[in-house]
């Protein structure tokens, strides 16, 4: 008898693999079990959904295709990665759409029982891409996952239907089986997630089992592969998404300030999740209002705050254009609120389910007449935890609406995270007005800060709205001079903010030849390509924007430090113009919109171009 | 929250809910005698101390009315009223909120938000002064102007038909229903009254003369020698009579109502159509609030409809304690250390 030879490790310092497959091949599923696994092994990870914004285009179609890609290392990483390593094609129409972005030399791994005339021909294939040559050059896997996973099922009380569906487990399986991951993780949660369905515990769990199984069996793969853990700072981790961040963020800020947290929002993709995620601390007096419509989101959430409740509200972009007016409403209140803005691919309904960060003018400038509020955005998909705390914080003390900027790619995306402790976690003071004594409505503290009065305190009966009011009095007040005066007042409100947040911090050195600027999301595609850059000997530094309205103190000390300044945005250019106006001085720009994160390759060309070829080596 | 209103004894006048606002609408506006049946209404029905109301207008001539209630007040945008009015009572269920808007406020910008309280019965007291008109923006027709009504913005005659609020209101299953008049100040304070005794959304349609963009729209019903004919005065568990001399009813044949003359001899009190504001099927609701519609028959004011079911703060606060009871209070490192966490050493 012979015995089964064990199979090469081969140890990768970092690897990316896509899942693609129909939007009902549970592709999303699969990518988040293995990026969870993957995680709970010790990897630094960075991951991207992407689908279709159709619920379920018509099956075997490009426009259908859903695709999950994961980037994992035994080193710091910051992307999801440019191009895959490795592409699983559950169908023609996935291996379509995404070869042209694997790396050359690639792995692919088929569901060949997929290639039939009828997925070919939804495919747009004139001929069979197995066959044909068009996959020469690289290591094709061809793997009948349908009818393995039909044959691993046979006996398992499920419809026809039902035992397709498990094929995605198959797949999982034979990718925790090739990067060499524990499949516990996994089987924990079908059970916990199938608990009131048997018969479906059991198909998937077969499913996964068999794939795990069939890589160890098949002389298909003469290697499997394993990544180490990666070195990260000592602490207790866990994967986390940019919108389950932000969920749990204002939930410690609700915490934090011992204010009863009131979400007032309206479903709209990217940003649902939060109010979601939020809708199930009920056991924490968290209420969340899903309203009829945006702007009785926000208004409801105005309500809440003139009331005296920790208030905010979620949206993507179309979103805050409808929220704009009330926006204003809250800044002539001057009511602490803070509104979230995941961002998406516009103009419009422009790209629902696509990232964009196109939505920074219209945060810092997108309302009648002039209303300054406050805008942060987070740079990673756990940073949106601490900037929903920040948020929150520079609401409260400055009784100001807040921008939270966030956006698809972080919303969706996750990655490992330390998780700080509730002690650690700063207290967020507030003070109601509760003294009659020299009580007005528009008296300010020394943060300009006018007092937080809340209906139900005797004596402070008091009228505030969208007129404009006299000083300190709140009276309706017409009067020209007081206008100016209190334009003026809310404007020096917003810019004193700069004292209470964090300096603009360099990363590498503090001054030279090229900094590269960016804010939001972008942090780490921008970061991965400096280091690339550096690496290869170029001397650029980076700096990041998680503090937009009003910019850190130092912004105009830190860019004038350099010789020149680069800032890559998901845009045509909106930092580089608040930049420019602001500090009157010149940027380089690097805009691509595509509705995906920045690739790391083009910044880090980028770079180079902008230094000049050599120069600065 | 709930529970811990502060009970004392209580003794307002009117005058204490009077701000030290100038009140600055036209001479002769309607809206000065509906701030008087409030200010009057207020000190019998307001079970809890003063700082304890709120009031929450959108834009309009009515909207200015936070502004002259000496209690906490907020003065909105155009038409969301009734949504910022939700956040205040859903901050704070133990505020008494009430809303002040207009026709055109409350039934055009503020359509949707008025319909989603009224299905949600959010326990507001929603006053709509409805005079058939765009006041503050100087004289455009409204949603609830008169189909072929000439105004600056229609000067051939409107083409639109208008909306019925008691209808609107019905329609979006409002458990509190009621209108009254401007000039008819009793009958106002008792509406008033009743409004905020009630628990859940509570709609008055209050008609309302602008003398200046529509001098005149409800003066059948608030003249001398028209009224009676015009006005049905609803009174629970009393048939429906009016008239100059008592002379007139209405009779319910089947799903048809008919106006019945009592002086033949033919009809009598005992074959006219007793109204049930508690009646929970919302068709005779409905028959009723037709009527204005129907020639030859009167309008009706007073209370349409109430009905008692468990309002979205009630529900909310509800739900709250149960799944407390359920997961215990919740606990914030607990939650964030949950999920798949392993430790880095």
């Amino acid at each position: 008898m012979e015995t089964e030879k064990e199979k090469e490790l081969l140890q990768l310092k970092e690897v990316t693999i896509r899942f693609a497959g129909d939007s009902g091949d549970g592709m999303q599923l699969t990518g988040t079990q293995f990026s969870e696994t993957t995680a709970w092994v010790g990897n630094d990870l960075n991951t991207l959904p992407d689908y279709p914004a159709e619920i379920r285009a018509p099956a075997g179609t490009i426009y259908g295709v859903s695709g999950f890609q994961l980037h994992f290392s035994s080193e710091d990483i910051h992307t999801p990665g440019d191009q895959p390593d490795v592409l699983v094609a559950m169908n023609p129409a996935a291996l379509k759409k995404n070869l042209p972005e694997l790396k050359k030399g690639g792995m692919i791994i088929v569901n060949s029982d997929s290639f039939d005339i009828k997925n070919l021909n939804l495919a747009h294939y004139e001929s069979n891409p197995l066959e044909d040559g068009t996959l020469d050059g690289y290591q094709v896997y061809q793997v009948p996952i349908s009818s393995l996973t039909a044959n691993a099922l046979e006996g398992v009380k499920l419809s026809p239907k039902e035992v397709s569906r498990a094929k995605n487990f198959f797949a999982l399986g034979l990718m925790y089986w090739l990067f060499n991951r524990p499949i516990d993780n996994t089987v924990k949660w079908i059970h916990e997630k199938f608990a009131k369905n048997p018969e479906y515990i059991e198909g998937n769990e077969k499913a996964l089992r068999a794939g795990y199984n069939f890589g160890e069996m098949t002389e298909l793969f003469t290697a499997r592969y394993t990544v180490e853990p990666a070195k990260l700072p000592k602490g207790t981790y866990r994967s986390i998404s940019g919108n389950e961040a932000t969920a749990l963020g204002f939930l410690a800020a609700s915490v934090k300030s011992g204010l009863p947290l009131f979400l007032g929002s309206y479903p709209i993709t990217p940003a649902s999740e939060i109010i979601q995620y939020l809708s199930t601390y009920k056991n924490f007096g968290v209420k969340t209002f899903q309203a009829e419509d945006e702007i009785a989101g926000i208004t409801t959430a105005i309500g809440a705050s003139f009331a005296g409740n920790l208030a905010i509200t979620s949206t993507s972009g179309p979103g805050l254009a409808l929220k704009t007016e009330a926006i204003g409403l809250a800044v002539m209140t001057e009511l602490p609120l803070v509104i979230i803005d995941v961002q998406r691919g516009g103009p419009s309904t422009g790209l629902p389910t696509k990232t964009e960060q196109a939505d920074l003018l219209q945060a810092v400038c997108g309302r009648n007449g002039e209303a300054p509020v406050a805008v942060v955005a987070a740079a990673t998909p756990s940073d949106c935890f601490n900037m929903a705390i920040e948020a929150s914080r520079i609401a409260i003390k400055y009784m100001t609406p807040v921008i939270l900027l966030t956006d698809g790619y972080i919303a969706n995306g996750s990655e490992p995270w330390k998780i700080p402790h509730v002690n650690e976690l700063p207290d967020i003071p507030v003070k109601f007005r509760t003294e009659k004594e020299g009580f007005y409505p528009y008296l300010r503290d020394e943060n300009l800060a006018r007092p937080w009065a809340i209906p139900g305190t005797p004596g402070l009966e008091h009228r505030i709205g969208g007129l404009e009011k006299s000083d300190i009095y709140g009276n309706v007040s017409y009067d020209p001079d007081n206008h100016h005066k209190m334009i003026t007042l809310r404007a020096k409100k917003i810019k004193n903010i700069e004292n209470d947040i964090p300096l603009l911090e360099v990363e590498g050195e503090s001054s030279g030849e090229l900094l590269v600027v960016g804010w939001g999301g972008t942090y780490g595609a921008i970061k991965e390509a400096v280091n690339k850059a550096r690496a290869q000997g170029y001397k650029v530094s980076q700096a990041h924007f998680r503090y937009l309205n009003p910019f850190p103190k130092n912004t105009e000390q830190v860019l004038k430090s350099f010789r020149k300044v680069l800032i890559p945005e998901i845009n045509l250019g909106q930092l580089a113009r608040l930049i420019k106006s602001e500090f009157l001085i010149d940027v380089q720009q690097f805009n691509v919109v595509r509705g995906l994160p920045l690739r790391v390759a083009d910044i880090v060309d980028q770079i180079i171009k902008t230094l000049g070829g050599n120069n600065g080596k | 929250m709930a529970n811990n209103v502060e009970v004392k004894e209580i003794k307002y006048t009117a005058k204490d809910f009077a701000s030290d606002q100038e009140v600055r609408w036209c001479p002769g506006c309607g809206d000065y005698s509906i701030l008087a049946q409030v200010q009057r209404t207020f000190p019998e029905i307001i079970d809890r101390p003063k700082e304890n109301i709120v009031w929450v207008s959108g834009i309009g001539c009515s909207s200015r009315f936070p502004y002259y209630m000496n209690t906490y007040g907020f003065h909105g945008i155009h038409g969301r009223a009734p949504a910022i009015a939700t956040g205040v009572k859903l901050a704070n269920p133990n505020l008494s909120v009430w809303v002040a808007s207009g026709d055109g406020d409350l039934l055009s910008i503020g359509g949707n938000h008025f319909i989603h309280a009224c299905r949600k019965n959010i326990d507001l007291k929603i006053l709509m002064f409805n005079n058939r008109i765009y006041g503050l923006t100087k004289g455009q027709y409204s949603p609830t102007s008169e189909k072929g009504k000439i105004t600056k913005t229609t000067p051939y005659g409107s083409v639109d038909y208008p909306f019925n609020p008691p209808m609107l209101a019905l329609g979006a299953e409002a458990s509190f229903i009621a209108r009254s008049i401007d000039r008819h100040p009793k009958h106002l304070q008792e509406m008033i009254r009743r409004a905020g005794l009630h628990k859940g959304t509570a709609f008055i349609e209050i008609f309302q003369n602008c003398n200046i963009f529509n001098d005149g729209a409800f003066s059948l019903l608030t003249e001398k020698d028209t009224k009676d004919d015009h006005v049905l005065e609803l009174v629970h568990g009393q048939p429906m009579i009016f008239g100059k001399n008592k002379d007139k009813g209405i009779k319910l044949d089947g799903m048809t109502p008919m106006v019945v003359d009592l002086t033949t001899g033919k009809y009598s009190k005992d074959d006219l159509w007793v109204h049930d504001e508690f009646d929970p099927n919302p068709a005779r609701t409905a028959i009723l609030a037709m009527f204005d519609e129907t020639p030859g028959f009167p309008t009706p004011i007073g209370v349409f409809r109430q009905i008692t079911k468990e309002t979205y703060d009630e529900g909310l606060f509800r739900q709250i304690e149960e799944v407390k009871k359920k997961k215990g209070e919740g606990d914030l490192e607990k939650i964030l250390f949950s999920g798949n966490v392993w430790e880095v050493n």
